[in-house]
């Protein structure tokens, strides 16, 4: 086992007695069970570990949290590549294999970095202003530009992992598992309410888990939160989930959260790997603390640069050093803890520089008793190390603290810790777009006034108290107070509680630390570390009129990068506003959008790919159809056989077979899919009198009818037959694709506008599956399989239907035709239809039954110019444009649309009509969709009156047939247009729409 | 005039720390009158303000912003730019926009970063099929460049793409437009603010109106949270909020706000360098240069003037889209959004004459508005010089909802954006 | 995600109803629709107050009872402030 030289001989929660192996960058370490990647990496001496995204700046780790900006790290190889994944919450594993990214051609050496040198040149929205020439250069220029951005490389293989959803419900809602959310959740849990409490770390603790000594109820921090732990187990109505984010707050309530269930183990884990999870509560407790806000130094980006708090956590929770020798550079106490931890370790603290004029707070007096030196009213000026820090020039602060004077001091290091205060994690808060105010004692945001209806309360660090004693009260209060307010009144028992912090003294806001060179042109002060966003830049943006904080975030992209400015964003908006000489909240806030942290494409879509993506329907009898060769086609959520291909056919002969063999003696398709209606109720005839064009009251019991609906607008909105089953009852079919549409309409119209109309709707579309026998021989076949009824057009004549048995399956048969050709429509129980098709085959085998797809079915109906709605129509035809003048009832008061076809533009004779199109080249198939001219010219644009909407070639009329929409198309019959596609032009005659005059009629 | 931007000035200015960059727009006290105001700075309205200065040479001009300039959905679209439609009106339109597009970087002398990486429209069934060859068809004899793909070709184009026959809808075709491609849309507005303000139109940010002067029928002037501003002529131009200010100026619209969600992942190298749409399975997604991958899909369908929408929406276009791009499962959702659009029954722009002598509107551009940007803008600050609407423009007045002659995009867009 | 009550059903996730959009708009009758103009037409048709506050708008309980009902709702808060039945007047909000 390689050494980990920065390893602590003792402390922190890793196991040792598990040493696991991984690679970074193709070089294999140990670390420990327990660790994270940083820690590890940490712990081996790795202080450069990735390039920024402009400059390809050198970077190592800056946190030990969600908020890393530049430890990105690509985690896994082939499929399963992961980039962007920030190295403090990469849980170390035997195995883990992972990558510095953005470099080329390594790390140490990558040829990016000429970008650094040339830093000068490529201010924020340098891009705006360039590469303008020449006019289309552009594309040319953007592909560099491409290729030098991005970050980690996205694998190209599919994604091999699956994903889970899930939705949860409870009382109270915690986000946070530090002392104040394990206080909230104990508290309502204790009381009865259901509860979940979320933590995106491996285990609870929160804050606590990088503390040293603190104690709880007078025990060691960690074994109350163990404890905590085993009671929240026991209660059955509480869920506690690690490794879990809540990445956003929805309206009413909803908060969003990822749960990572195998990440930690590798991929050979069983099981998904990750979890959505919807959780509704009632209330909501945000304890989601705070994060520590760097300073913006000069050169404060170099490998070894990291927040004092990230520090702290190396030491105390993972028994690792950043390094060797570490100066510390604050603004406030809190950084003094991170000395004494270190101290406490053993680690050397070189010297703590304070920016303020004469710090004497506990922790300051503590840190010089234990020898540390505190270099106050000092500034760092400079950091030297451009892979690693090597030391750190130290200058003395002038009087306003905007500059520095005397001499420089060096002081060699190779870590430098800064803490420029605190930030509460307000980004839940903000999310419910509530607001967040200033407060000016902790010179933060802190979550204001909540929305009505967003159920939540902040409470420890997220509000801005920082206290443990505090928090934990705070913690127990909400909790218990939303138990109580939900009527669970079982004792809530008493907060925990814990000894004072040491009195701390303000801290002093310092946005900018100024340096022996004006900003901008000596070394760099970093806001946005990953977005490589200078106070230079900032101060740019200013200049130019970039002024709000939208403004300055989209010119700089600063807080735009995979950490959203957790670590940037107030001190960005404190420049801004220093320089336009304004208060923090008068420049205002940025807006927290969700995810609280990247959240993974592959959780949101969980299992809801490849044929779960929509649902498949299938007819009753569709492994008939596959066993039988068909191929099939996708229409709406339906799978309908297409053609069925016998050995060596193609899609054209199958086709033209198909409807043959049906014009000719008989076919039989496969029709369930059509959508289906029982309609009853004494007004079901007013109703369809209302929902249709035509009339209905009239028409007898045994009786069919063909309608169009229409919108309210007048366009076709449906067709379909409709049957009067009895006085008070029929049936209605509708198209496939409108099956669920027509439905909603009909109940729409029904519920809100008619209620006191007594008429009922049910979908039957599953209870009945349909087969309709086309052709001169149907009635022969049918013959042979029915009993009960007489088939004679005398006693059984076309628009009628009657009730009978089918090989010996109580049936209902309709005399319908959508082919023109004498046709019955069977329909029969599902769970019979199998039989019934079979006894139908072979009943018609003497006369070369033929099962025909949609395909044919669209020729059979197009020969006979019957239109298909959504085909012919487009939701601007009405059914005059389509030739049906007819049907419109005109002795009928009222329907649906009738209004609007008499609007100025509706009522125009001159609209597109449906028209037969025969090409003069009797050979030549139009394609769907050509469009029509009447006059071609040598080049577009040329003035189009219509298009095509159906061609097909007719076995039956020997010759190609389309039908079209054309401007007064029914005006211009015989007259020769031409449709210029695919570099020809073809001419065509504007003919009728039946094409089959010599053919069988639909009465035969 | 402005400083000139170029890769001259940025070194000459680089030498200099980048101390002497001047601003790129004002920040003026508002006049108490204008010949004409523009309400609404977002790119539609600050190119209006641009094209009534450049093209009419009215200078007298005010474009009023509640917020701040761009930050309506200028800010918040996927900044696609196509102009594939089906309908000669709006193509036509659409066209004229994409035309102007071509040539903005250099007429605004602001790299817009207009890619003209070409723009795919995947059909997944016959009916798709149907449909995409009819607007091909019309699009080409429009004059406007389209063609159809094959399988085959999609692969080649973008081979991460799911091309397989099994998948739940599979891909039969597809319709590119190679002149389509995406553009930078904080760009867009910054570019025609800098050159408005060059040419002298005051942008009054923070400035937000609450009501019309409005005598006999003619509009006077408006209110503000800045105090009363007269005016000559007044143009309207809120996307999302159209509606309001309308029933400020007592008519009514056939408009409704909704929400409309986009995100983006994390950054990555380029890996799609071809805007792909799919109207069947609700997605489109495109590159950004900075790496991002940007995603729409379908306005949320209830109003709402919350630029929030509903998670399923997300979750959907996410579904599809990792079954389109199997390899796009173990990327991340880095931010998430919502903007509010106004949608018309038609799902086309209403662009004209209000029943108010002299307010004009520019509206219901749904989730179509940012390639329209400077067309929009072109035509509508014709028409509010002129009195009369921009011959592009005729087609989309208002009274098209009492005749019935409507544009109605809806089955030719299947999702519209 | 909205949390709608539905009248028959209780509270559910928005995702199984479908939007109905403003509510409240009667058909003209046919005397009306005889005698109305284009434009009034137009008006029923298409115009409509998506106001920026509360909106009354009808809802369908469409992946559940199916049944409609009309909500009151905040546009900008996205609070529902009440759901009653189809048929019922608009409540007057402002005097509660």
């Amino acid at each position: 086992m390689s050494a980990q030289k920065n390893r602590l001989a003792t402390g922190g929660r890793i196991d040792r007695s598990r040493p696991v192996r991984f690679t970074f960058d193709g070089k294999a370490y140990y670390g420990y069970q327990g660790d994270s990647l940083a820690s590890a990496l940490l712990a081996n001496g790795v202080t450069l570990v990735g390039r920024s995204f402009k400059y390809h700046r050198p970077r190592g780790i800056v946190s030990a949290g969600a908020e890393e900006p530049n430890a990105l790290i690509e985690v896994g190889t082939g499929n399963r590549r992961e980039p962007n994944t920030r190295a403090p919450q990469i849980e170390l594993y035997d195995g883990l294999t992972t990558a510095s990214q953005n470099r080329w051609p390594s790390l140490d050496f990558d040829l990016g970095a000429v970008n650094s040198c040339l830093s000068r040149f490529f201010p924020s929205g340098f891009y705006y202003k360039t590469f303008k020439w020449p006019k289309d250069g552009w594309l040319f220029y953007e592909k560099f530009i491409r290729r030098m951005a991005g970050l980690g490389t996205g694998s190209t293989e599919a994604d091999p992992d699956r994903y889970d959803k899930v939705y949860g419900h409870c009382d109270v809602m915690v986000v946070g598992g530090g002392p104040a959310g394990i206080a909230a959740a104990l508290a309502a849990g204790r009381a009865g309410a259901r509860v979940v409490l979320v933590d995106e770390q491996s285990e609870l603790g929160g804050s606590l888990l990088s503390e040293r000594d603190r104690s709880i109820d007078g025990k060691p921090a960690m074994d109350w939160v163990a404890a905590a732990e085993a009671e929240l187990a026991a209660m059955p109505e509480v869920k506690v989930l690690t490794r879990t984010t809540a990445f956003a707050y929805l309206d009413a309530n909803m908060l969003s959260c990822v749960e990572r269930i195998t990440d930690h183990i590798g991929p050979n884990a069983s099981g998904p790997r990750q979890r959505l999870w919807r959780i509704r509560a009632r209330e909501v407790i945000l304890a989601t603390g705070s994060i520590e806000r760097p300073l913006v130094y000069s050169d404060n980006d170099r490998p070894g640069c990291m927040l004092a708090s990230a520090g702290r956590t190396y030491v105390n929770r993972y028994g690792t050093a950043p390094g060797q020798r570490v100066v510390i550079l604050t603004n406030n106490d809190t950084a003094y803890q991170t000395a004494l931890d270190f101290a406490a370790a053993g680690v050397s603290v070189a010297a703590v520089v304070d920016l303020r004029a004469n710090p004497q707070g506990a922790l300051v007096q503590a840190t010089r008793d234990k020898g540390i030196e505190v270099i106050a009213n000092s500034a760092i000026t400079h950091v030297k190390g451009a892979k690693q820090v090597k030391e750190v020039d130290v200058m003395s602060l002038s009087a306003d603290g905007k500059s520095v004077t005397g001499g420089v001091r060096h002081i060699y290091c190779d870590t430098v810790l800064s803490s420029g205060g605190w930030q509460p994690t307000v980004h839940l808060h903000s999310q419910t777009r509530a607001k967040v105010v200033w407060n000016e004692e902790l010179h933060a945001f802190v979550p204001g006034p909540v929305m009505p209806g967003q159920n939540n309360v902040s409470v420890g660090a997220a509000k801005g108290v920082f206290g443990l004693a505090d928090c934990l009260a705070e913690g127990h209060e909400a909790g218990a107070e939303a138990a109580r307010r939900f009527g669970f009144t079982n004792a809530a028992g008493s907060a925990a509680g814990a000894e004072a912090e040491p009195a701390a003294e303000p801290l002093r806001p310092m946005w900018i630390v100024p340096s022996d060179k004006p900003v901008g042109q000596g070394g760099k002060h970093f806001v946005d570390y990953q977005n490589d966003v200078t106070a230079a830049d900032v101060m740019l943006a200013h200049r130019e009129g970039y002024l709000s904080v939208e403004h300055l975030k989209r010119y700089t992209t600063m807080g735009m990068a995979t950490d959203q400015g957790k670590t940037s964003n107030v001190n960005a908006l404190a420049i801004m506003a220093g320089l336009r000489g304004m208060n923090i909240p008068e420049v205002g806030t940025t807006t927290f959008r969700p995810p609280y942290t990247p959240v993974t494409f592959g959780v949101f879509a969980g299992p809801d790919k490849g044929d779960f993506l929509d649902p498949i329907r299938k007819t009753p009898i569709h492994q008939w159809h596959a066993d039988h060769g068909a191929a099939f086609e996708c229409v709406g959520q339906w799978h309908r056989a297409w053609y069925y291909p016998k050995a060596g056919e193609s899609m054209h002969d199958a086709v033209n077979r198909e409807v043959k063999a049906t014009r000719d003696s008989v076919g039989i398709v496969d029709a369930s899919t059509l959508g289906k209606i029982d309609i009853q109720g004494p007004d079901a005839a007013w109703f369809l009198n209302m929902v249709y064009t035509n009339a209905w009251t009239k028409l007898e019991p045994g009786k069919c009818r063909y309608g169009f609906m229409c919108g309210e607008d007048g366009m076709v909105f449906d067709d379909g037959v409709t049957s009067r089953i009895a006085e008070n009852h029929f049936h209605m079919t509708t198209t496939t694709g409108g099956a669920a549409r027509v439905l909603s309409w009909l109940e729409e119209w029904h519920q809100c506008e008619w209620p006191d109309r007594k008429v009922y709707f049910t979908s039957v579309t599953e209870q009945w599956a349909v087969f309709a026998l086309n052709g001169p021989n149907s009635r022969k076949v049918l013959e042979k399989v029915v009993s009960g009824i007489d088939l004679s057009e005398e006693a059984f004549p076309f628009m009628s239907w009657r009730d009978c048995e089918v090989a010996g399956v109580k049936a209902r048969i309709f005399r319908i035709s959508f082919t023109g050709a004498l046709s019955f429509e069977v329909n029969v129980p599902p769970s019979y239809a199998l039989h019934v098709w079979r006894a139908l085959m072979s009943a018609g085998e003497e006369f070369n039954i033929t099962p025909y797809g949609t395909e044919a079915l669209h020729v059979l109906r197009a020969e006979k110019g019957f239109v298909i709605v959504g085909q012919e129509t487009d939701g601007t035809m009405t059914p005059q444009d389509l030739g049906f003048e007819w049907i419109i009832g005109k002795a009928k008061p009222d329907f649906i649309g009738r209004r609007s076809h008499l609007r100025s533009d509706t009522a125009r004779p001159d609209r597109k009509h449906l028209v037969g199109l025969l090409t003069e080249n009797p050979q030549e198939v139009l394609p769907e969709g050509a469009q029509i001219v009447e006059h071609v010219k040598d080049k577009p644009p040329m003035t189009m009156i219509g298009h095509v909407t159906s061609s097909y070639w007719s076995p039956n009329a020997n010759r190609s047939i389309a039908m079209a929409v054309i401007k007064n198309g029914r005006n211009r019959m015989g007259q020769t247009v031409y449709l210029p596609y695919d570099g020809k032009v073809v001419a065509a005659r504007i003919a009728k729409t039946d094409f089959l005059q010599d053919g069988a009629a639909a009465n035969a | 005039m402005k400083q000139n931007y170029s890769i001259f000035t940025l070194v000459r200015n680089a030498l200099n720390y980048h101390q002497d960059w001047q601003e790129a727009w004002r920040s003026p006290a508002p006049k108490p009158e204008y010949d004409v105001i523009v309400i609404g700075g977002g790119g539609h309205g600050l190119a209006t303000a641009y094209y009534l200065a450049k093209e009419h040479g009215i200078t007298n001009v005010a474009v009023l912003e509640k917020g701040w300039l761009g930050g309506g959905n200028t800010g918040r679209n996927t900044t696609i730019v196509r102009s594939n439609y089906l309908w000669d009106e709006s193509a036509h339109l659409y066209e004229h926009s994409l035309k102007l597009f071509e040539g903005l970087t250099q007429d605004l002398n602001y790299n817009v970063m207009f890619s003209q990486r070409g723009l795919m429209n995947l059909a997944h069934t016959q009916h798709d099929m149907q449909a995409l060859r009819r607007r091909v068809y019309a699009i080409q004899l429009n004059g406007i460049d389209s063609e159809i793909l094959t399988p085959e070709q999609i692969k080649e184009m973008v081979p991460i793409l799911d091309c397989s026959a099994t998948a739940r809808y599979p891909i039969m075709g597809a319709s590119l437009q190679r002149r389509g491609g995406v553009a930078r849309h904080d760009a867009v507005a910054w570019g025609f603010a800098r050159k408005a303000d060059e040419r002298g139109v005051d942008i009054l940010q923070n400035t937000e109106v609450t009501g019309f002067r409005i005598e006999n029928g003619v509009v006077k002037g408006v209110e503000t949270t800045r105090g009363p501003i007269g005016a000559k002529k007044v143009g309207i131009v809120v996307a999302g909020h159209s509606g309001v200010l309308a029933g400020m100026a007592g008519f009514r619209l056939p408009v409704e706000s909704h929400p409309l969600q986009a995100l983006v992942s994390e950054p990555i190298k380029p890996i799609l360098n071809t805007v792909v749409m799919s109207p069947q399975v609700h997605v489109y997604v495109s590159q950004s240069d900075k790496g991002e991958l940007v995603l729409g899909a379908g306005i949320d369908a209830y109003t709402s003037y919350a630029q929030v929408g509903s998670p399923f929406i997300i979750e959907n276009q996410l579904n599809a889209l990792t079954d389109l791009f199997p390899c796009f499962g173990r990327l991340r959702m880095l931010r998430q959004w919502g903007g509010i659009v106004d949608t018309c029954p038609d799902a086309s722009p209403i662009i004209g004459k209000t029943p108010v002598e002299n307010l004009f509107i520019n509206c219901g551009w749904g989730t179509g508005g940012f390639k329209a940007t400077p067309g929009s803008g072109n035509v509508f600050a014709h028409t509010i010089a002129r009195g009369e609407p921009h011959p592009l423009a005729v087609p989309f007045a208002l009274d098209r909802f009492t005749s019935g002659y409507l544009i109605d995009e809806h089955g030719a867009a299947g999702v519209a954006h | 995600m909205l949390l709608i009550s539905c009248p028959y059903c209780g509270p559910r996730d928005e995702h199984e109803f479908s939007y109905g959009h403003e509510a409240h708009i009667a058909r003209p009758t046919l005397e009306q629709q005889q005698t109305m103009s284009d434009a009034e037409w137009a008006d029923y048709l298409f115009m409509r107050k998506n106001p920026k506050g509360v909106h009354f708008e009808r809802w369908v309980h469409s992946r559940g009872c199916r049944q409609w009902f009309n909500v009151a709702r905040h546009t900008v808060t996205h609070e529902i402030i009440k759901v009653y039945p189809m048929g019922e007047p608009a409540p007057n909000l402002e005097q509660k």
